[in-house]
């Protein structure tokens, strides 16, 4: 009895050993795991080798021969699926930035408007948010790009948009009622000219800027702003810690950021010029255009999704006890000091989550842009280059991996985030 | 534990049962008891569902031919609609049996496919606007252009474009419905694809009298049905019952005089219809092969009329389709 007791622990078989055996399952497990994955590789390179059909990642070096309507890099019908599959990428990326950007924009202000005791303001959200979250976005990327389409006018009846085409109207106007002035308004839209900026259903159309020498003066000014940002926001920071007095950060910030590249842009004498668009054909030639597709695209995916932030932030928002605004009014805090620093950041730790979901799902909703012919990667990758290759496993498997990277890395963002606004908590 | 075990096992009996999908299509189809038939999504002419559901069309009349063969019975086929992106897969995994779509026969396709045949000579095309008055396909220079994805009337668009030295917008869309919308809406300018399919989407339009088909044709589409690689039996069966069509025609046996024909003491004839020799046992199939074919769906020249030529809404001339002996191309080696 007594040495059972001063024995140290009992002695216990080793395929008793509780760790020994969670051990060797899983290992077991995971050697079951790998054999499947190797016999279906295995089953399916044979079956497609029997049929004639090649694997491996060669054919990302052949020539593509088709053309894409929207390439942010310089691409042509003799550059190789390997481009095909860059220019699809940037595509995506293109709308997944641009979309997350302004949903969150909306989104906050949606879901604010929600909260507002105006009574119409706030069942004006209410409606936004029922409407726009229960219909399907397969739907409203269409009806967006058939009503945008049906309602512009073709290239040749472009829309201007301009200060020319308003006078000229009100001069027309005039002239029809026999106001007086009407050759004062001809005569002064005539003289600022044809418009830059066009409307039709080939798209927005846009002059191009071209930018002329010294150019990157203004960059390395503007670059040299934001660092100076930071380093007075660092001091800010340090003073306010030592002396408590406060220093409007912000707008020092944004006048330093605006005002360096503006006054060199100025001292430089403004080197840069437009090339404007001019219609010659079919289509306007020059300039930049923005296809109905990209804008039909984001508009859905933005109306969208913001319905859903909406909501987050309002819950985020009505999460922070009502106590907390009491004690910060209770305090001597200003409104705007209290949201900043009371409410909002503890509405963040409820609202960053949920918040990653709606980036994620934004990101791969945009795949639905196939429907209205958007060349994003799947369009282009997944879908015409698989069509033409047959390379189903090959193509199936990097466009996965490229969703699920754009994933990860946003969930990594958003998750250093949450952390960096849950750190102040802690202190 | 337990549990995750047995359904690993389960998972690899599933990944090892998993035979290559090779020969015997004949024989699955006739346990199956009927043929599954990939076709376009709704294309008049080629192959269209009516308002009843029932599919119609040059392309549907090739699997009912097949099932006449096979089952003396042409309404044993089942249709699976299949976009031009997505047309390939399901007859490389087997879930279809033959891939009658309006297809062109090309080398890198041919090399993981077997075509079995041309049905229809055609070539690509454009229509546009009246209202843009260009009468020539060279004249598009600049010109936004729709097209459906997925097809050999990209690329054909990439290379004439290219060839021309012209500019050009190509805006790809997955469905053929997608792109004749965005013609439609004023997106593009003019909407390409073979010519066939231009008069067919013509009559899908608004106002089809504002809109015009240009005369230049800048490629060559034989379009025709395929079959998986590694099954010779059955893309024999389906070649054949082709050439048997084909043949039919050319020898002056149509669905109203087939059953006089089985009198005939022509040699040629006899062959056709099973009365001498056993040419439709050597396919797999019986005797009166061509006589089921014929009687339940026709000759070649009967399904052309019926469904694209002079006798549909289409109205389609038959141009190289027309037989060999008739100066057109269309040819099929003899019964013997």
């Amino acid at each position: 009895m007594k040495e059972a007791l001063t024995g140290g622990p009992p002695r216990v078989a080793v395929h008793n050993n509780p760790k020994f055996r969670s051990a060797f399952y899983q290992i077991v497990v995971l050697a079951v795991v790998l054999a499947c994955a190797y016999a279906f590789a295995v089953n399916a390179s044979a079956n497609l080798r029997a049929q004639g059909f090649a694997s491996g990642f060669g054919f990302l070096g052949n020539t593509a021969g088709f053309g894409i309507n929207q390439t942010l890099i310089d691409y042509s019908e003799t550059d190789s699926y390997g481009r095909v599959f860059v220019v699809g990428l940037l595509n995506t990326l293109l709308v997944a930035i641009i979309g997350c950007v302004l949903a969150t924009v909306l989104g906050f202000i949606i879901g604010i408007a929600r909260l507002s005791p105006n009574w119409l303001i706030a069942r004006l959200g209410g409606v936004y948010v029922e409407t726009i979250r229960n219909l399907p976005l397969l739907f409203q990327i269409l009806f967006w790009y058939l009503a945008v389409l049906g309602a512009m006018p073709g290239p040749r009846n472009s829309i201007g948009l301009g200060l020319q085409p308003i006078l000229a109207g009100i001069g027309d106007g005039a002239a029809a009622l026999g106001l007086p002035g009407a050759d004062a308004f001809r005569s002064l839209a005539a003289w600022i000219g044809p418009p830059d900026v066009y409307l039709n259903n080939r798209g927005v159309i846009l002059p191009r800027p071209l930018l002329g020498d010294g150019f990157e003066w203004v960059a390395i000014a503007f670059g040299l702003a934001v660092l100076l940002a930071i380093v007075l926001r660092i001091w800010a920071r340090q003073r306010l810690d030592a002396t408590g007095k406060t220093f409007p950060t912000g707008w020092a910030a944004f006048a330093l950021i605006v005002g360096l590249p503006g006054v060199v842009l100025l001292a430089l004498g403004v080197p840069i010029g437009f090339e404007h668009p001019q219609l010659r054909g079919f289509n306007f030639v020059g300039g930049v255009r923005l296809i109905p597709e990209l804008v039909a695209l984001l508009f859905a995916l933005v109306t969208y999704t913001a319905a859903f932030i909406a909501e987050v932030v309002r819950a985020g928002i009505q999460a922070v006890p009502r106590g907390q605004s009491e004690a910060s009014q209770a305090l001597g805090l200003k409104r705007g000091l209290a949201l900043r620093l009371i409410i909002v950041p503890q509405a963040l730790r409820v609202i960053i989550p949920p918040l990653t979901n709606q980036y994620l799902n934004l990101t791969k909703n945009s795949s639905l842009a196939v429907a209205i012919g958007y060349p994003d990667l799947f369009a282009v990758f997944a879908g015409t280059t698989l069509n033409q290759t047959h390379q189903a496993i090959e193509i199936i498997a990097i466009t996965m991996a490229v969703y699920l990277a754009i994933s990860l890395i946003t969930s990594i963002l958003m998750n250093w985030y949450n952390a960096r606004s849950n750190r102040r908590f802690e202190r | 534990m337990k549990r995750a075990i047995f359904t690993l096992g389960l998972a690899i009996g599933f990944g090892l049962s998993v035979a290559p999908a090779t020969a015997q299509t004949l024989k699955k189809v006739k346990d199956r008891g009927s043929l599954i038939c990939g076709v376009s999504q709704g294309l008049p002419g080629f192959s269209n569902p009516d308002d009843k559901g029932a599919w119609t069309g040059l392309d549907v009349d090739f699997c009912r031919a097949i099932a006449a063969a096979v089952f003396n019975d042409p309404a044993k086929v089942k249709y699976t609609p299949l976009s031009s992106k997505d047309r390939f897969e399901p007859l490389k995994t087997g879930e279809i049996d033959v891939l009658s779509r309006n297809t062109t026969w090309t080398l890198s396709r041919d090399a993981l496919f077997n075509f079995a045949g041309v049905n229809y000579y055609d070539g690509q095309g454009f229509i546009v606007r009246k209202a843009l008055k260009v009468n020539s396909a060279l004249e598009l220079n600049g010109a936004s252009v729709c097209v459906q994805t997925g097809t050999t009337t990209e690329l054909n668009l990439g290379d004439y474009f290219r060839s021309n030295s012209m500019r050009y917008e190509v805006i790809a869309f997955a469905t053929a419905d997608e792109t004749v919308k965005a013609y439609e809406g004023g997106r593009c300018d003019a909407f390409t694809t073979d010519v066939s399919q231009l008069y067919s989407e013509k009559l899908k339009l608004a106002n089809a009298n504002d809109h015009v088909i240009l005369p230049e044709i800048i490629s060559k589409e034989p379009l025709g049905p395929l079959v998986r690689h590694g099954d010779d039996q059955w893309l024999d069966v389906v070649k054949w019952v082709h050439f048997a069509m084909i043949n039919a025609e050319e020898l002056g046996v149509h669905s109203k005089n087939v059953d006089e024909s089985l009198k005939s003491n022509m040699p040629e004839i006899k062959r056709l219809v099973g009365t001498e020799g056993n040419f439709g046992e050597q396919l797999g199939l019986t005797k009166d092969w061509v006589v089921r074919i014929v009687k339940h769906v026709g000759n070649y020249g009967e399904v052309f009329d019926r469904n694209v030529g002079t006798g549909s809404r289409l109205g389609i001339s038959r141009g190289i389709n027309r037989l060999w002996t008739k100066g057109g191309i269309q040819y099929a080696p003899p019964i013997r």
